[in-house]
């Protein structure tokens, strides 16, 4: 096989390893101990020093349990719902450059699984698959609650979609092209470049950002957007009859999804493995460099994502609408007009 | 290579779109068109159509698709039953002239498809920006009035599923006496959903 | 060894009978609805393979529109499939009997 088709594996391993091998084992422990910690008292701390074993524990704890399906359930869409959990949360890092690109014995390969044309495209899309988990499992558990939790959950996704999509287009109006590298190449110059304005899009767009953000909460199912599971209305609403290993491929499937979304947030907003004026050092230095930063820059929205869980109320059905039709998407068709307008003045 | 995976993939499209157009339950067919399309992107991506294969999976899989699955919970639309009076002859009739009619159409399409050896793949092809240069400067009318044509859905989407508000009354469904097709479902209110 | 372009037309060919005979033959009005998006995928095929064949962007163009006018098909048929069921209680095409002679 060729270099590049090792190098495609490489990257690919390298993705999967840090998101199924660390982010989900340790979002569990960051949670538990975050929400602790913002609710005044000590989280898991038995398990280990500082409780850091208490992921373990719980895998040990899910393995073991019994599998039960219920016997009015509809087997085929049940156990088809935690399987599809997985589909988006493990296909949409694909696109995200994690790194500046790297001369490997006279190949030219760049820090991306998948290059292609249609970079941001290919994101949306195969996030747009979460909702079929949703709506399966709520189906298939023939359950009052799950069913109401999956109607409740696709009308949520399908209407954040929209302003989320709008967003991006966006960030991509002044980038001209799909492809996530780009865009970080177009964040990584200090304010002024060609008589333009190239700056981080938190700044440069900050309206659409703020779009964005609101809208990952929504997609990703995370308080104040959680209705779907709502624990206080719902039981569990689509997750009311699932338990062991089906439970914990949904709440992996939803950990990893919550990562995946913070890089791309970091990548299309606050510029992914690039520091403003910062050109990071040819070779696996600047490779590990910018891997560290993009990663650090996830870290940190991962730590916002737990905090704001712990923060806000629970949004209604109807304000959850009205906010994602009413607010946002009006909001992110002015910011695309908006940058339009600025891109033919030739500001950005 | 690339006809192990196109193949695989066709083959895939048409083991379920058989199950689309066979299974007695809607959901099933429902998720089976899932898989059709999503092979059907793959495709897509094969022809140098990137764009409209994540377009295909973003806006048909990932919202039509939703919103069938949608109706189907809400209407509880239930396995088609069996017909009260079962004639198997019929079926097979179905089945030969939907073999000839797959065949023709094949033959047809076949003879008159021109050079079969393609130009390798271009970038200029594939590139989304020429795409929508042609969209915005040579079809700008059709899209203009696309535009204008879903929001003519969306107005008449709204009118005609909302729930009849107060005073409106609907009009009585008539006596139904229809025996070849069953008892009536026993679930009221369609209209209150959350 | 490339895939020949009349490949990917026979599929098409196979996909849009497979969704004739699922329009014709079935009695829930949901699975004819998805038959007749089968059929409108076919077509799309078709037209992409030809775009490619052809070296043409513009069916790409047209895919594009087929894709957008499908979506609102399938909003307002729907819709009406709400409505009736509000209606008859069914969406049973042989209980929807209302115009027949």
């Amino acid at each position: 096989m060729s270099i590049e088709t090792w190098a495609t594996l490489a990257k690919f391993a390298v993705w999967l390893a840090a998101l199924m091998g660390i982010v989900a084992p340790i979002m569990v422990w960051v949670e538990r101990r975050g929400m602790a910690l913002i609710q005044d008292r000590r989280g898991p701390n038995r398990v280990g020093p500082f409780g850091l074993i208490q992921p373990l524990a719980d895998a040990l704890k899910f393995i073991f349990k019994e599998e039960i399906v219920p016997t009015a359930a509809d087997r085929t869409m049940y156990l088809l719902g935690p399987i599809l959990a997985l589909v988006p949360a493990l296909t949409t890092f694909l696109v995200i450059p994690m790194a500046p690109d790297l001369d490997f014995r006279g190949h030219h390969i760049p820090m991306v699984v998948i290059d292609g044309e249609a970079g941001v495209l290919l994101f949306l899309a195969l996030s747009s698959l979460g909702v079929y988990s949703l709506v399966t499992s709520g189906y298939g558990s023939n359950n009052k609650y799950s069913q109401m939790g999956a109607v409740r959950a696709s009308a949520q996704l399908i209407s954040y979609e929209l302003a989320m999509a709008m967003a991006i287009l966006a960030v991509l109006l002044p980038v001209g092209s799909f492809r996530l590298s780009e865009v970080v190449a177009w964040q990584q110059h200090h304010l002024w470049h060609d008589g333009k304005v190239h700056v981080w899009n938190v700044i440069a767009q900050l309206p659409g950002f703020l779009v964005f953000l609101i809208a990952s909460f929504a997609e990703t199912n995370r308080l104040p957007f959680d209705l779907p599971e709502a624990e206080s209305e719902l039981v569990s609403g689509y997750g009311t009859e699932y338990g062991s290993m089906k439970w914990a491929l949904f709440f992996m499937g939803e950990y990893i999804n919550m990562a995946s979304l913070s890089a791309l947030m970091s990548t299309l907003y606050l510029g992914g493995w690039s520091l403003p004026g910062v050109t990071l050092p040819a070779g696996w230095l600047g490779v590990a460099a910018g891997a560290g930063i993009l990663a650090t820059k996830v870290v940190l929205w991962m730590f916002f994502f737990v905090w704001v869980r712990f923060t806000f109320p629970r949004f209604r059905y109807d304000q959850l609408m009205a906010l994602g039709w009413k607010v946002l998407l009006p909001i992110s068709l002015l910011t695309l007009v908006a940058v339009a307008a600025l891109t033919v003045a030739g500001v950005y | 290579m690339e006809v192990a995976v196109f193949v695989t993939f066709a083959l895939l499209a048409v083991a379920f779109a058989i199950v689309v157009v066979a299974h007695p339950h809607p959901v099933k067919s429902t998720m089976s068109m899932v898989v059709v399309l999503f092979c059907l992107a793959v495709l897509f991506t094969m022809l140098g159509a990137p764009m409209i294969a994540a377009l295909q999976v973003l806006v048909y899989t990932g919202a039509i698709l939703v919103l069938f699955l949608f109706v189907i919970m809400l209407l509880n639309v239930g396995r088609e039953r069996a017909p009260v009076v079962d004639r198997p002859a019929q079926r097979w009739v179905a089945l030969v002239a939907a073999a000839f009619f797959a065949g023709f159409l094949g033959m047809l399409l076949w003879r008159t498809h021109g050079p079969d050896t393609l130009e390798p793949l271009t970038p200029d092809y594939l590139s989304i920006h020429r795409l929508s240069w042609e969209l915005f400067t040579t079809w700008i009318l059709p899209f203009e009035l696309v535009g204008l044509l879903l929001l003519v859905a969306v107005v008449a989407a709204y009118v005609l599923a909302r729930a009849p508000r107060p005073g409106e009354v609907p009009p009585a469904p008539p006596a139904e006496v229809d025996a070849a097709a069953g008892p009536k479902p026993a679930r009221a209110a369609a209209g209150s959903h959350p | 060894m490339s895939v020949p372009i009349s490949w990917y037309l026979v599929l098409a060919a196979l996909l849009f009978a497979i969704g004739t005979v699922g329009a014709l033959t079935r009695r829930n009005g949901i699975t004819i609805f998805l038959s007749i998006e089968l059929m409108l995928n076919s077509v799309n095929l078709l037209i992409v393979a030809y775009a490619r064949l052809l070296g043409d962007q513009g069916g790409q163009v047209i895919v594009f529109f087929v894709l957008a006018v499908a979506a609102a098909e399938a909003a307002i048929g729907l819709a009406l499939y709400i409505a009736v069921y509000r209606l008859r209680r069914t969406i049973d095409i042989n209980r929807l009997t209302l115009l027949r002679w």
